[in-house]
């Protein structure tokens, strides 16, 4: 059942930002330039997994044997919870454009606590490499072939986890501020960019995240 | 961007679909398939990454200028990894720059 | 929002809108925040400038006398990070890009306005940190950061540094998006992209480069500090890493960033050209798609900084050929404005002047760039003056250039004010004159031998390196001069009226200074662009205005 506040706040979504002509134009350039700045995004985890590609392809059986220290059922369930977290997501963005508060809201928040539950987890796997003296540095303790090219998949690890951790919280930090949005009646059928392009960023992130999971967990999954 | 709504049974559909991928990306990489484990892995995550931009993020509903966006960042990346790894890939092959 | 005030009231124009510093501080006019970058550019250009006048006094005897090796490395270091990050990238885009590319379209503002409100705050704070890096100790990694001595072995501020340029990268990312979604979504109707004038087009393509590469530096930057401040491997070859990697990842976004630098100053010389020669531009189309294609080229070549460094011979090859292709939109360029000027109505007017000069002082460099491409050429003089000869001819010779012809053509419009033209046309003469003074000796310098990057060289370069000296004191003074008087006319200029130099160009219907909102009403939009053949062409010179 649609739930739209006032007429005031309907008046409130109506309006555009002087240097647009209209609502449709706002909206047009405001998804336009999340996706622009997407692409920046892409760019810049791009640098790193380049580097991924190029000593991977050089080093191939240290990266394997570095690759099967991390546990893939921890990196399996992480995955899990996040393409959760982007169902819920596109199921809030869904509750903004039906003009449905309580799904909305309430997306929102299963949203927040499922990349809540990622990062908690994530923090397991990084205290785990710490104690087993996998980070990369002068305590660096590891028994396998070729230590010196391990040590490079473990910089990267914790290289391209650390930044996509990162963008998971600057995305918990844009949801919450969405929630407090959509508590105040800011969001409905007429106005609902930010949900959407928020919406696009957590994708995002969870888009970078599928490719992870394969690239850092499974490497040598085969290897018994 | 469109004002196309999604019904929310297409999002649990695909999402459904991300989970069986999921686990057939886990699977698949138990077995030492050799230069194909990465084939399969990284196709997989291809598909997986369709899946959440087309519909989670709409772009299948979205304007051509959100696909040539996201096409010409991608070809950008693809770049960058490319003419990166043909310099190590190539070292010593057509002899030294420097004696 | 303001609305247009009353012609009886004195508050007519964007600068006396609203008085005090927090109508600056907190704007969201993009003509102001123009003038906020005017402003911050303008300080890091004298700071640049000071690091230069340092290098070249210490340059003028082959000994150490002025400074010692260690300093003379952060000297050369500090200036290129100066230039480069917080002058050359910035400058046309964030000062005349921001001022002029929603007038040039139509348009009331930039797409997101509080974005480039902030984009001007980010560019500030990554200044002083970088300025906080240079003050307490500095930097002597070159302004390229090479691994692994940036991470391992240099004892200098260089976490600090690269903390400083990664921050104001977000600066230039944030200008590049703002630009791409106004041009996309916000034109006038009418306003078709082949009636863009060519210098949208060039920001248009400037954005390109500066959203896909500028991402790339920041986390090259980011690993090199992780590398360093936790003493682990990514390019350290100790530790297992490749240090060539890091050459490829910095140069896939520095060989673009000379694109950032010279695409919005050819923009600049296709209007200032057009104008001064009362000519539509030739070939408005292939101008257009060149700028694309030195975008697209521009990704492609950057090994060409590498011949030397360990990279594959075979990988050198391929970057070789195409930094020869790259060339090619720019000679395009170059071959469509002369043919502009051909059977042209020539007049000299100083934003002329800097045009000229920007078109024979840029093709010197883009040839000699043409040398550097051939590895065979290269492999000998890598290193040496050859090559800071070759991209100052581009930066100053071709950039900076460019950037004083325009900041001197679109004055009026910005202040509503002339310059004193015979000061003005003295001064590009004085920069012209001694600039080359300055780099011209350096080519001789560098094919002769002469490394770059040392405070000593052996006795026999000292004659050409006191030319040089020479000439960089003549070309300071060449840079005050504009300092000057362009202050001084913000006070005593004589006022102008909408159009002075009788230009086409929408920017050219508004009054000078142009008002909050730019439009009173939208412009549609039904001429090709640089239409100075067709009857309706603005009369040149405007007649004496009234005062504004």
């Amino acid at each position: 059942m649609p739930e739209l506040g006032a007429a005031a706040v309907l008046q409130e979504q109506l309006a555009h930002q002087h240097q647009f002509d209209d609502v449709e134009q706002q909206r047009e350039a405001t998804s336009l330039g999340m996706w622009v700045f997407l692409i920046t995004e892409v760019m810049f985890f791009g640098g790193m997994f380049t580097l991924y590609v190029v000593y991977r392809a050089l080093y191939p059986e240290a990266f394997a044997y570095a690759s099967h220290h991390l546990d893939i059922r921890l990196g399996a369930t992480n995955t899990t919870v996040l393409i959760t977290s982007s169902l819920t997501m596109a199921l809030a963005v869904y509750g903004a454009q039906v003009g449905r508060r309580r799904l909305l809201i309430g997306a929102l928040l299963v949203t927040m606590l499922l990349g809540s539950v990622f990062l908690v987890i994530k923090g397991f796997e990084y205290h785990h490499k710490f104690a087993e003296g996998l980070v990369p540095g002068a305590g660096f303790t590891y028994e396998g072939p070729d230590t010196p090219h391990a040590q490079l998949f473990f910089s990267l690890y914790f290289a391209l986890t650390g930044f996509h951790a990162l963008h998971m919280v600057i995305g918990l930090g844009l949801l919450t501020w969405l929630v407090l949005g959509a508590r105040r009646d800011r969001f409905g059928p007429a106005y609902h960019s930010p949900v959407e392009i928020c919406g696009l960023y957590w994708h995002f992130v969870d888009i970078v995240w599928i490719f992870l999971f394969p690239l850092l967990y499974l490497v040598g999954f085969h290897l018994h | 961007m469109s004002e196309h709504v999604v019904s929310p049974r297409v999002y649990v559909g695909i999402f459904v679909v991300l989970l069986v991928l999921t686990a057939m990306t886990i699977a698949s990489a138990a077995f030492d398939m050799g230069a194909m484990n990465t084939v399969v892995a990284l196709a997989i995550a291809v598909a997986k990454a369709l899946l959440v931009a087309l519909y989670f993020m709409h772009v299948r509903y979205s304007p051509r200028l959100t696909w040539l966006i996201i096409s010409g960042g991608l070809f950008w990346l693809v770049i960058l990894i490319t003419f990166t790894l043909s310099d190590p890939l190539t070292r010593g092959l057509l002899g030294s720059a420097t004696p | 929002m303001d609305t247009v005030a009353d012609t009886a009231d004195p508050r007519t124009n964007y600068l006396n809108a609203d008085y005090g510093i927090r109508s600056w501080l907190l704007t969201t006019d993009h003509k102001r925040i123009a003038l906020l970058y005017l402003v911050s550019v303008t300080i890091m250009f004298v700071v640049g400038g000071l690091f230069a006048g340092a290098i070249r006094l210490e340059l003028l005897t082959p000994g150490p006398d002025l400074v010692q090796s260690d300093t003379y490395n952060k000297l050369f270091t500090m200036h290129g990070i100066v230039m480069v990050f917080f002058f050359l990238i910035p400058s046309i885009p964030a000062v005349l890009g921001n001022f002029l590319v929603p007038m040039m379209i139509g348009a009331r503002d930039l797409a997101f306005p509080r974005i480039n409100l902030l984009s001007w705050y980010i560019y500030v704070v990554g200044a002083l940190f970088t300025m906080w890096a240079m003050l307490t100790g500095g930097v002597d990694t070159g302004w390229t950061f090479y691994t692994p001595y940036s991470t391992v072995a240099s004892n200098t501020k260089v976490i600090t540094a690269a903390v400083g340029i990664f921050i104001t990268g977000f600066s230039s990312i944030l200008t590049g998006l703002n630009f791409i979604v106004t041009i996309h979504r916000m034109r006038a109707p009418g306003l078709t992209w082949f009636r863009l004038p060519l210098f949208i087009w060039a920001h248009y393509a400037t954005s390109l480069i500066m959203v896909l590469g500028t991402p790339v530096l920041a986390i090259t930057l980011a690993l090199v500090g992780i590398e360093r401040g936790f003493k682990i491997g990514i390019f350290d070859p100790a530790l297992g890493g490749d240090p060539i990697l890091f050459q490829h990842l910095f140069w896939f976004y520095s060989h673009p960033a000379v694109y950032i630098m010279i695409l919005p100053s050819m923009g600049v010389i296709s209007e200032v050209i057009t104008c001064f020669a009362r000519k539509p531009i030739f070939g408005y189309g292939f101008i257009a798609v060149s700028s694309l294609a030195i975008a697209l080229l521009g990704f492609l070549v950057w090994g060409h900084h590498m011949f030397v460094s360990g990279q594959s011979v075979y990988a050198g090859l391929i970057f070789s050929i195409l930094s020869f292709a790259v060339a090619i939109p720019s000679a395009v360029k170059v071959f469509n404005w002369t043919a502009t000027l051909y059977e042209g109505s020539v007049s000299f007017q100083a934003p002329m002047l800097y045009a000229l000069g920007f078109i024979g002082l840029f093709t010197i460099g883009g040839l000699t760039g043409l040398f550097l491409a051939t590895t065979g050429v290269d492999v000998h003089v890598h290193d040496t003056y050859f090559i800071v000869a070759h991209f100052h001819y581009i930066m100053v010779g071709g950039a900076i250039m460019g950037y004083l012809g325009g900041i001197h053509f679109w004055w009026p419009k910005m202040f509503g004010r002339r310059y004193p033209e015979g000061w003005a046309r003295m001064a590009a003469l004085i920069v012209f004159i001694g600039f080359n003074l300055t780099f011209f000796p350096q080519f001789i310098l560098g094919y002769l031998g002469m490394p770059r990057r040392y405070h000593v060289y052996p006795p026999e370069f000292q004659v050409l390196n006191v030319l040089s000296t020479a000439g960089a004191s003549i070309l300071g003074i060449g840079y005050l001069l504009p300092l000057t008087y362009l202050v001084w006319s913000l006070r005593y200029g004589a006022r102008v009226g909408a159009n002075p130099w009788g230009a086409t160009g929408l920017e050219w219907t508004t009054p000078s200074p142009p008002p909050t909102e730019n439009f009173p009403r939208v412009p549609v939009v039904s001429e090709p662009p640089y239409a100075y053949d067709r009857p309706a062409a603005p009369p040149y010179p405007e007649p004496e205005a009234k005062v504004a």
